[in-house]
């Protein structure tokens, strides 16, 4: 089946393949859960209470690095409430330690992890001794009365620095402070420089900074000696990949283990990894033998959940006169914390940084280099489109200063560059591998909505007023519906494929249970449309279960936007063939041929004519209470189960085309944006609503990076911003109203043709607004802006303001 | 031991509550862990972002923000109450046609700002989207982006404001 695209109505028209009766593919019915989250009674780990249950709290080192030398717990035992204070020491009898490496990223290294510090804190924030009390303020009474002899040791905070001979090692037994390194060097750099007509060089900085959940992370731990068996509540993306991580840490079976996620306040990538403190509270719970409860605060999650996007890049493009990209070179430095996150590892956002610098463009001319080196701040990992905002950024704003120099329109020079919408498949310098794209085709959608002309005629005239305005741009592609190429190749049990099982209730009903997970996303929704379709009845007869190891096939879960992409394909192929079982037993009552008949809206219908021939209630009546009455050798299977894992490609890449419109005070440095626009293609659109709600989220989050977000360190390695009231998050007054439009390329690698959308917005934003940023100041002759966040202060000193 | 525990009455959703609670509990730890009243969130208990909003004698405060002591005698409404009272009925139907939730944690919070502006529209017309903005500049929504918020509200003031 080829890839036909085209721009996608408000409500696209049925793709052909998918064209059943009564589809829901394509519509925005409104989410199933959704009705009980807005009366908040959604279940969130942090409300779940269970007998017996305690609650732990985690003494943490103030020190960026430093030797414990003793801990002294008495005073803490005798206080009120108090069941045990336990040290890293003692904990680490309970669980053991585990190592953040992959092994398909070659070289990459990193040290023992323990759920607590044993002999020695790296990071400020590190737990050290856990106090587990019948509250959680009891806990933390106690832990004010642990006394720990700590040795300060020297803190390593400039990655700048971290490799020099001179530097102490933070991880003795790795010889350096180099996490990994990857080096790339395709085409011919040096001649393409030699023959580009105008270079840009510059150094582009990426603050720090993470997913600030509204829900911290959540865990009760509940190990129960007499079934010898783990029940764990937990906020969390990968249900199976952390059952799989308690059962090996804490020496069971996986089926000793079960994992169960309701409701999430969010997760963006913070709530998939693999936590020391939340390793010590199912640790706890075993040793202790009754239910132990661990919230963040909000002060422990910006020490403790993983930073992001902390990168300082040396960027260089090479265009001639006539707009032709040349060549790109890299030079990507950034640092990861004292110990690589388990079980992704934090190898990964520099090597997707690698790979997806200039992947928009034809460009043949590429070399790359990536550092990733240790440091004693907290660890750093995967966070929402994981190397992406940084990749475009550095793509973008090299684009769009090559075109302010040699005096091109920004889209024109996108025009001449982009691969061609006909050039598919093809592959980007580093090796990605594209099926097929629409770059052209969402430039120019994005060109007529957002009505770029009469953007850049408004744009002069206010200028001359002294009203600074700017239009930005940014190309991007994203890596989607992951095959087992990201992290099974490598060694890790994070699986890719994912699993549905679909049953006939007694009533006719339907019921969903899938690997995947929800986090708000609207997975579930995604789910029922794709089943109610695929097999036949309206979507209110389809109830979805996930996120539960006892309950659920083994999948992944919710990461990398693969949850409607493999998932839903899962889920869609379940439906199919469940209708195939229930066709079999309704030929046989009906004496018909199964093919001849077919499920609409809950009824058994001859397929030619329409003609309602049973329904389902009733075929479900005389498949599970009279049996007898069917002919011999019938036997009804009214259950099916079908995986899924992309195999034909490594990646679904999506692709799309952002655009923003902002106002830049020249006299305080602050910035208002007045618009946004994205153009994205995401395949298939199952839940058109759910797809833009999904990019306008990602977007805001991509602002978030641009203009606000940062964890600010000092040279010891203290957080000085962990709060909200420092640390700023996009808030509703500051953002702006988000236009989305969609090209629709569907994948031919599965029937569905659904592609991940989670994560364009946030790849997106962050460089768009560098750039309209960037063109706002042009005419003042500022130096351009390359040091995220941009800060009113950082914009007044371009100007030479400040 | 025993100043540290204080008696109080209050009015919870319409039910008359005589607990003894600590001096230092915060209400919305009442809520949740004396009253199980688990709709009413805590997302940073230091009044930043909102998630614990309740409504208090009529007027919207931070549980994290007040003691439970301080509402000895005081009428609060939670996210349950509102809900089971179909005092918030229009807009918990627009957020879910709009989708103007996502993981649903800010949801009770949003809902009860969203009302605190929407309660007297008829009087005083429908809020600019700006405005809408504007007051829900004490709520943070990590998922959202805002804009299905806005466009929630914005339906519902319409509908107040012309309506029955």
């Amino acid at each position: 089946m080829g890839n036909e695209m085209r721009i996608a109505e408000d409500n696209p028209p049925l793709l052909s393949a998918l064209d059943r009766p009564n589809s829901y593919i394509g519509r925005s019915v409104p989410r199933p859960n959704i009705k009980r989250l807005a009366q908040g009674r959604g279940q969130y780990v942090s409300d779940v209470m269970l007998p017996r249950m305690a609650h732990v709290a985690f003494v943490r080192s103030p020190h960026a690095h430093a030797n414990i030398k003793k801990i002294e717990t008495a005073a803490a035992k005798k206080s009120p409430g108090v069941i045990a204070v336990v040290t890293g020491a003692e904990l680490a009898k309970v669980i053991t330690p585990w190592v953040g490496v992959l092994t398909h990223l070659k070289g990459l290294k990193s040290a023992p992890q323990y759920a607590m510090a044993v002999d020695r804190a790296c990071w400020q924030g590190e737990a050290v001794c856990a106090v587990v009390a019948r509250t959680r303020a009891e806990a933390e009474d106690a832990c004010e009365l642990v006394e720990v002899d700590y040795e300060p040791l020297p803190a390593v905070t400039d990655m700048e620095t971290a490799l020099e001979p001179a530097t102490p090692v933070i991880q003795p037994s790795l010889g350096d402070n180099l996490c990994f390194e990857r080096k790339l060097d395709v085409g011919e750099v040096d001649k393409a420089f030699a023959e580009s007509d105008a270079i840009v060089e510059t150094t582009f900085i990426f603050g720090r900074h993470t997913g600030v959940t509204n829900e911290a992370r959540s865990i009760v731990a509940d190990w129960n000696p007499g079934d010898e068996r783990m029940t764990v509540y937990q906020g969390t993306q990968a249900p199976h990949m952390m059952q799989n991580l308690f059962a090996k840490h804490l020496g069971l079976a996986e089926h000793q283990v079960r994992v169960i996620t309701k409701d999430v306040g969010g997760s963006f990538g913070i709530k998939v990894h693999c936590y020391a403190d939340e390793m010590a509270t199912v640790a706890l719970s075993k040793l202790l033998k009754r239910p132990v409860k661990f919230i963040a605060d909000r002060i422990e999650s910006f020490v403790t959940d993983i930073h992001a996007r902390d990168h300082r890049i040396k960027a260089k493009i090479g265009v001639k006169n006539d707009g032709t990209i040349m060549a790109f070179e890299i030079d990507d430095l950034t640092g990861i914390g004292p110990y690589s996150m388990y079980p992704r590892t934090s190898g990964i956002e520099a090597n997707q940084i690698v790979g997806l610098v200039g992947g928009s463009y034809k460009c043949p001319n590429y070399r790359a280099q990536a550092r990733v080196v240790f440091q004693n701040k907290n660890v750093m990992c995967q966070y929402r489109a994981v190397g992406h905002p940084i990749a475009t950024a550095v793509t973008e704003a090299l684009v769009e200063m090559a075109a302010a120099k040699i005096g091109m329109d920004p889209l024109e020079i996108r025009r001449r560059n982009l691969v061609p919408d006909d050039g598919y498949p093809c592959a980007a310098p580093s090796g990605l591998k594209f099926e097929q794209l629409s770059h052209h085709e969402s430039l120019a959608h994005l060109d007529a909505m957002m009505n770029y002309a009469g953007l850049r005629a408004e744009q002069k005239k206010l200028r001359e007023k002294g009203i600074y305005r700017g239009i930005g741009f940014a190309s991007f592609i994203e890596v989607t519906n992951p095959s087992a190429a990201f992290y099974g190749v490598g060694g890790a049990k994070i699986t890719s494929q994912d699993g549905a099982t679909v049953k006939l209730d007694a009533q006719g009903s339907i019921i969903v249970q899938s690997g995947v997970t929800e986090q708000g996303q609207g997975a579930e929704s995604v789910l029922a449309q794709v089943v109610a379709s695929s097999f036949g009845v309206s979507i209110d007869r389809v109830r979805v279960i996930t996120g539960d190891t006892d309950n659920t096939p083994y999948g992944g879960g919710t990461w990398a936007s693969r949850a409607a992409g493999i998932g839903g394909e899962a889920a869609w192929q379940a439906g199919k063939a469940l209708r195939g079982n229930v066709l079999a037993v309704a030929a046989s009552i009906l004496q018909a041929k199964p093919g001849d008949l077919d499920i609409r809206n809950g009824v058994v219908v001859d397929a030619a004519s329409g003609t309602e021939r049973l329904p389902l209630e009733e075929l479900a009546r005389i498949a599970y209470f009279r049996p007898d009455t069917l002919p011999a050798g019938i036997q009804p299977e009214l259950i099916a189960t079908r995986h899924y894992v992309p195999r034909q490609w490594p990646f679904a890449f999506t692709n799309g085309v952002q655009a923003s419109y902002l106002e830049v005070d020249v006299d305080t440095g602050f910035v208002k944006l007045l618009k946004h626009w994205c153009v994205e293609d995401c395949g298939t659109v199952i839940n058109p609503q759910l797809v833009d709600e999904q990019i306008r989220g990602g977007i805001v989050q991509g602002i978030g990076g641009a203009l606000f977000e940062h964890c600010r360190y000092d040279e010891r390695g203290q957080l000085l911003n962990g709060n909200m009231a420092d640390y700023l998050v996009p808030m509703a007054a500051e953002m702006p109203d988000i236009e989305i439009g969609h090209v629709v390329t569907p994948t031919a690698d599965s029937e569905l043709g659904a592609k991940g959308a989670g994560e364009a917005g946030t790849a997106g934003a962050p460089g768009c607004v560098m750039n309209a940023i960037n063109d706002a100041l042009r005419p003042l002759g500022a130096k351009p802006l390359t040091d995220m966040p941009f800060t009113p202060d950082k914009i007044l000193r371009a100007l030479g303001k400040v | 031991m025993s100043e540290r525990l204080i008696d109080i009455t209050l009015t919870v959703n319409g039910d008359s509550i005589s607990e003894r609670v600590e001096a230092r509990k915060t209400l919305v730890d009442f809520l949740r862990d004396d009253l199980a009243l688990t709709g009413t969130h805590i997302g940073c208990e230091h009044g930043f972002c909102g998630a614990c909003t309740v409504r208090l004698n009529g007027e919207i405060v931070r549980g994290c923000l007040m003691l439970a002591v301080q509402c000895d005698g005081a009428n609060v409404e939670t996210i349950e109450g509102l809900s089971d009272s179909g005092e918030l009925a229009d807009l918990q139907s627009a957020f879910e046609q709009r989708n103007a939730l996502q993981c649903g944690f800010c949801t009770p919070g949003v809902l009860a700002t969203a009302q605190d502006l929407l309660k007297s529209v008829r009087q005083s017309g429908v809020p600019s989207r700006e405005k809408i903005r504007e007051h829900l500049s004490g709520n943070y929504c990590r998922c959202t982006g805002y804009h299905a918020i806005v466009d929630a509200i914005e339906a519902v003031a319409k509908q107040r404001a012309g309506g029955a």
